[in-house]
C-alpha cells in the first residue's frame, strides 16, 4: 500500500499545459477532415490521421519532457487548466484538463503505440476498399483515447470515455457485413453500457456530494482532502461510507471497459474487428482505460485507508481483478483462435492490472498497463501479420512451421511471447508482473489473491507455448503456401519487440524509475533494492513457475501439433474440462437463459402490451378523429368553400377594375394629382368661408 | 414696397405654368423642365412668406430655399440620369409611349 503522495501545489499552468488540449483535438479534427474525405482519397486519409497522431505524440513527448525535468528537480508536479462550461444560476459545470506524471507517462504510450498501429494499418488494410473510413474513426479513437487521458474532469473523462466507446463499436463492426461482426459490435456496445451506467450512477452521486466534478483544484476538487474528508463522513448502506460505494460504481464502470469478470464477455467477440483495432483498441489502449480510470480517481478508491491498510473499494478491485485473472488464462488454454486466444490473454492481464492497483497501488498497476500495452500491441500485430500471411486464417490448428515461413514475424512474436509470460529479467512483463505479485505477497486481507494470480501466470507461459507451438512450429497444414508480410508491418513490429524488452529497464527493483516519476519521489540506484526480504525468493519462485508453463506447453505442443480433424492433446486427456473451457465455460450461455431469456421475455410482454392495449387505445382515438374530420369536411366542400369562393371572385372583380386606373403613363398620374389638389383646396377654401 | 400678393401671384403664376408643361408636353425633358418652374416657384413663396414673416432677420427662409434648390439640382439630375437610361433603351423620350408601368 503507498501512502499519500503530496504533489507540488501549482502556481501557474506552463505553456505546455496550457495547449494540452491539442493532443486530443488534432487527431479529432484530421478523422473530421477524413470523412470529408471521398472514399479514392487512401493516400490523403492516411496522411491526415498519421500526420495528426505524430502531432499528438511530439506534444505528448514535450508534455513528458516538461513532467520530468520538473520532477527531477524535485518533486512531482501537477498543472490543471479548468474553464466553466455551463453555468446555470449559481451551480456551475466545469471542465479542464490535467499534467502530471500519470498522464504524461499515458498520452507518450497511447499516441507512440496508436501511431505505430496506424502506420501498420497503412499495410494491413490496403486492399480494403473502406481505407479511408477506417483511418476516420482510428483517427477519432486516438483523440477520444487522448481525451480520456488529459481530461481533469469526470465528466469530461465521461464524455471521452462514451466516445472510445462509439469508435470501439464502429471499428468492431467494421466489416458490418459480416453478421458475426455486426452482433460482436452490439454486443461489446451493449455490455460496456451495462458497466456505464453504474459509472454515470456514480458521477451523479459524487457530483451531488462535492458541487465539482474536478478532480484537482486547487484545494476544492474533488480528488482533494476536502472533499474526500466530506465524503468520508458521509454513510451509505451496508457499512459503506460514500467514497466506497462511489468507488465501488466508478469500478463497475473501469469494469466494463477493462473486460472484467463478470463484464468480460464483450471483449473475446470484440475480435471480429480488422486486427490492427485489436490490436490499438481491444489490447493496448481503450481496454487500459478502465485500470487508467481507477489510478486516476485512487485517491477517491483509497479514502479512509489507513497507512497499510486497504479499504472495501480497493478489496473488491483486487478480488475482481485476481479472479478475471486466472479466469481468463484458464479459457485461453482451450481456444483455437489466433486472436481469441490474446484476447482472453488480454482479459487475464488486465485482471492482473486491477489486481495491483488494488494491492499495490498506482505505480504497479500502471507499469503492468505500459509493459502489458507494448507487448500486447506486438502479439497482435504479429497474430495480424500471420493471418495476413496465412490468407486471412484464423485457426491455429491450420497454420504450423511458420518460423521458416515468417522468420521476422516469428522473432518477434517470440519475444512478446516471452514478456506476456514473464520470462526473466531480459523481458519488461517479468518485472511488471513481479511487481503485482510482489504486492500481492505483502498484502494484509488475504493470501489467496497472490496464489491465484501464481498460477495465472502458469497458466499464461502454458497457453502462450501452446499457441506458438501451434503457429509457429511442426509443419505447415493449412492450404496455400504462407508469406512474409510487408516492411511496413513488420518495422512496426521490430520497434514494439524492442520496448517490450527494454522497458522492463525502468521498473526493477534497483531503479524503480517509473514508481518515483508516478509518485513524485526523488530517484537513486541502489542493488540493495533486491535485497529486499523474500524478493529474490519471490523472483526465483515465479521464474520456476514460468519455465514450469513453458517446459508443459513444450512437452505437449512443441513439434507435434495435431491436425484440424484430430483433437488437442489436452481434449484426449481430460475430454470433460476440456469441453468446459473450450465453451467459455459457458458464461455466454448462462448469460443467454438469464439475462437475454429474461429480455426476450419482457420485450414479447412489452409488444403484446404494445399491440393489444396501447395499440387498442390508439386505434380507438384515430378511430374517433377520423369521424370529426369527415364532418369538418362534409362542412367545408358544402358552406365554408361556397362562400370563400364568393368573396374570391369578388375580389377579382374590383381588383380589375381598378387596375385600369394603373395607366403606365407618368401624366396620367400627374394629371389626377393636380385635380385631386385642385379639389383639395377647392374643399380648404370652401370650408374656411363658411 | 411691392406688396407680398404680388410675389404670391407671380409665383402661382410659374407654377401654373410649370404645371401645365408638366402635364401636357410629351418630350420628357421638357417634364423635367416644367417640374423644376413648379419647384422654383415654391421656392419664390418661402422666400416670400419669409421676408414679409414675423422674423426677416432670422434667414430661415433663405436656409429653407437653398435646401430646396439643393434637392431640386440633385432631383434634375436622377431625372436626367432616367431620362437617358430610358432613351437608350427605347430611343425615344416620349413619354406616351412609356406606358410599361401599367397594371
Amino acid at each position: 500500500m503507498q501512502e499519500t503522495i503530496s504533489f507540488t501545489p501549482q502556481l501557474a499552468a506552463s505553456p505546455i499545459a496550457e495547449i494540452l488540449w491539442l493532443i486530443p483535438a488534432v487527431p479529432m479534427v484530421a478523422s473530421g477532415v477524413i470523412a470529408l474525405l471521398k472514399q479514392p482519397k487512401r493516400r490523403t486519409a492516411a496522411a491526415l490521421a498519421i500526420g495528426s497522431l505524430s502531432f499528438s505524440l511530439l506534444l505528448a513527448l514535450l508534455a513528458f519532457v516538461h513532467v520530468a525535468g520538473a520532477w527531477a528537480l524535485g518533486g512531482g508536479i501537477r498543472e490543471t487548466v479548468n474553464f466553466t462550461w455551463i453555468q446555470v444560476g449559481s451551480s456551475h459545470v466545469e471542465l479542464g484538463w490535467v499534467l502530471d506524471p500519470l498522464a504524461a507517462v499515458m498520452l507518450v504510450m497511447v499516441a507512440f503505440v496508436g501511431l505505430l498501429i496506424f502506420i501498420y494499418s497503412t499495410g494491413y488494410m490496403e486492399h480494403d476498399e473502406n481505407y479511408t473510413r477506417f483511418f476516420c474513426f482510428l483517427s477519432l479513437f486516438a483523440g477520444a483515447m487522448l481525451g480520456v487521458v488529459i481530461s481533469n474532469s469526470l465528466l469530461l473523462l465521461f464524455m471521452c470515455w462514451e466516445l472510445v466507446g462509439l469508435t470501439s463499436y464502429l471499428l468492431i463492426g467494421f466489416w458490418y457485413q459480416k453478421p458475426a461482426a455486426a452482433a460482436a459490435a452490439k454486443k461489446a456496445f451493449m455490455t460496456t453500457r451495462v458497466g456505464d451506467v453504474f459509472f454515470l450512477l456514480g458521477i451523479v452521486w459524487f457530483f451531488a456530494q462535492t458541487g465539482t466534478l474536478l478532480f484537482y483544484n486547487g484545494g476544492a476538487g474533488s480528488l482533494e482532502p476536502a472533499a474526500l474528508a466530506a465524503l468520508l463522513a458521509q454513510h451509505a448502506a451496508l457499512g459503506l461510507t460514500a467514497a466506497g460505494a462511489i468507488g465501488l460504481l466508478i469500478f463497475a464502470g473501469a469494469a466494463g471497459k477493462s473486460g472484467q469478470f463478470p463484464l468480460h464477455v464483450w471483449l473475446p467477440d470484440a475480435m471480429e474487428g480488422p486486427t490492427p483495432v485489436s490490436a490499438l483498441i481491444h489490447a493496448a489502449t481503450m481496454v487500459a482505460a478502465g485500470v487508467y480510470l481507477i489510478a486516476r480517481v485512487y485517491p477517491l478508491m483509497q479514502a479512509g485507508a489507513l497507512t497499510g491498510g486497504t479499504t472495501t473499494a480497493l478489496t473488491v478491485v483486487t478480488w475482481v481483478g485476481a479472479f478475471t485473472a486466472v479466469f481468463a488464462a484458464l479459457i485461453a488454454v482451450a481456444q483455437n483462435d489466433i486472436k481469441r486466444i490474446l484476447a482472453y490473454s488480454t482479459v487475464s492481464q488486465l485482471g492482473y492490472m486491477m489486481a495491483g492497483l488494488g494491492m499495490g497501488g498506482v505505480a504497479v498497476g500502471m507499469f503492468h498497463l505500459i509493459t502489458h500495452a507494448f507487448f500486447k500491441a506486438l502479439l497482435f500485430l504479429g497474430a495480424g501479420s500471420v493471418i495476413h500471411g496465412c490468407h486471412e486464417e484464423q485457426d491455429v490448428r491450420r497454420m504450423g512451421g511458420l518460423r521458416s515461413d515468417m522468420p521476422l514475424t516469428f522473432v518477434t512474436y517470440a519475444i512478446g511471447m516471452l514478456a506476456l509470460c514473464g520470462f526473466p529479467l531480459l523481458f519488461s512483463g517479468f518485472w511488471s508482473k513481479d511487481g503485482i505479485l510482489e504486492a500481492a505477497q505483502h498484502w494484509s486481507v488475504a493470501k489467496a489473491p497472490f496464489y491465484m494470480l501464481v498460477f495465472g501466470a502458469l497458466l499464461t507461459a502454458f497457453y502462450m507455448t501452446r499457441q506458438v507451438g501451434y503457429v509457429f512450429f511442426g509443419y505447415w497444414r493449412g492450404h496455400k503456401t504462407a508469406h512474409e508480410s510487408p516492411a511496413v508491418m513488420t518495422v512496426p513490429l521490430a520497434i514494439l519487440a524492442f520496448f517490450a524488452m527494454a522497458l522492463g529497464v525502468i521498473g526493477t527493483p534497483a531503479w524503480p524509475w517509473f514508481r518515483a516519476f508516478l509518485d513524485g519521489r526523488a530517484l537513486t540506484f541502489h542493488m540493495d533494492g533486491f535485497a529486499e526480504p523474500g524478493l529474490i525468493a519471490l523472483m526465483g519462485g515465479s521464474t520456476a513457475v514460468v519455465l514450469l508453463g513453458l517446459g508443459l506447453g513444450w512437452w505437449l505442443y512443441g513439434g507435434q501439433a495435431p491436425k484440424p480433424e484430430q483433437p488437442d492433446v489436452l481434449e484426449k486427456a481430460v475430454p470433460v474440462p476440456w469441453g468446459w473451457l473450450h465453451n467459455r465455460l459457458y458464461v455466454d450461455e448462462l448469460y443467454g437463459v438469464t439475462v437475454i431469456a429474461f429480455y426476450e421475455w419482457w420485450a414479447r410482454v412489452a409488444d403484446w402490451l404494445d399491440r393489444r392495449v396501447w395499440g387498442g387505445a390508439v386505434a380507438g382515438v384515430a378511430w374517433l378523429f377520423r369521424g370529426w374530420a369527415q364532418l369538418n369536411r362534409f362542412l367545408d366542400t358544402n358552406w365554408v368553400d361556397g362562400g370563400f369562393d364568393k368573396g374570391c371572385e369578388e375580389l377579382a372583380t374590383g381588383g380589375g377594375l381598378l387596375s385600369r386606373v394603373q395607366s403606365g403613363r407618368v401624366q396620367t398620374y400627374l394629371r389626377l394629382l393636380a385635380l385631386a389638389v385642385v379639389a383639395l383646396v377647392a374643399i380648404l377654401i370652401w370650408s374656411s368661408r363658411a | 414696397m411691392t406688396p407680398l400678393a404680388g410675389y404670391l401671384l407671380v409665383a402661382a403664376l410659374l407654377f401654373a405654368i410649370g404645371l401645365a408643361g408638366a402635364l401636357t408636353r410629351r418630350n420628357a425633358i421638357l417634364v423635367l423642365i416644367s417640374i423644376e418652374l413648379m419647384l422654383n416657384a415654391a421656392n419664390l413663396n418661402l422666400i416670400a412668406f419669409w421676408r414679409y414673416g414675423p422674423h426677416p432677420e432670422a434667414l430661415t427662409g433663405m436656409m429653407f430655399a437653398i435646401f430646396s434648390i439643393a434637392v431640386a439640382a440633385a432631383e434634375a439630375a436622377v431625372g436626367l440620369g432616367l431620362v437617358i437610361s430610358i432613351y437608350r433603351h427605347a430611343h425615344t423620350t416620349d413619354i406616351d409611349l412609356m406606358n410599361r408601368m401599367k397594371g
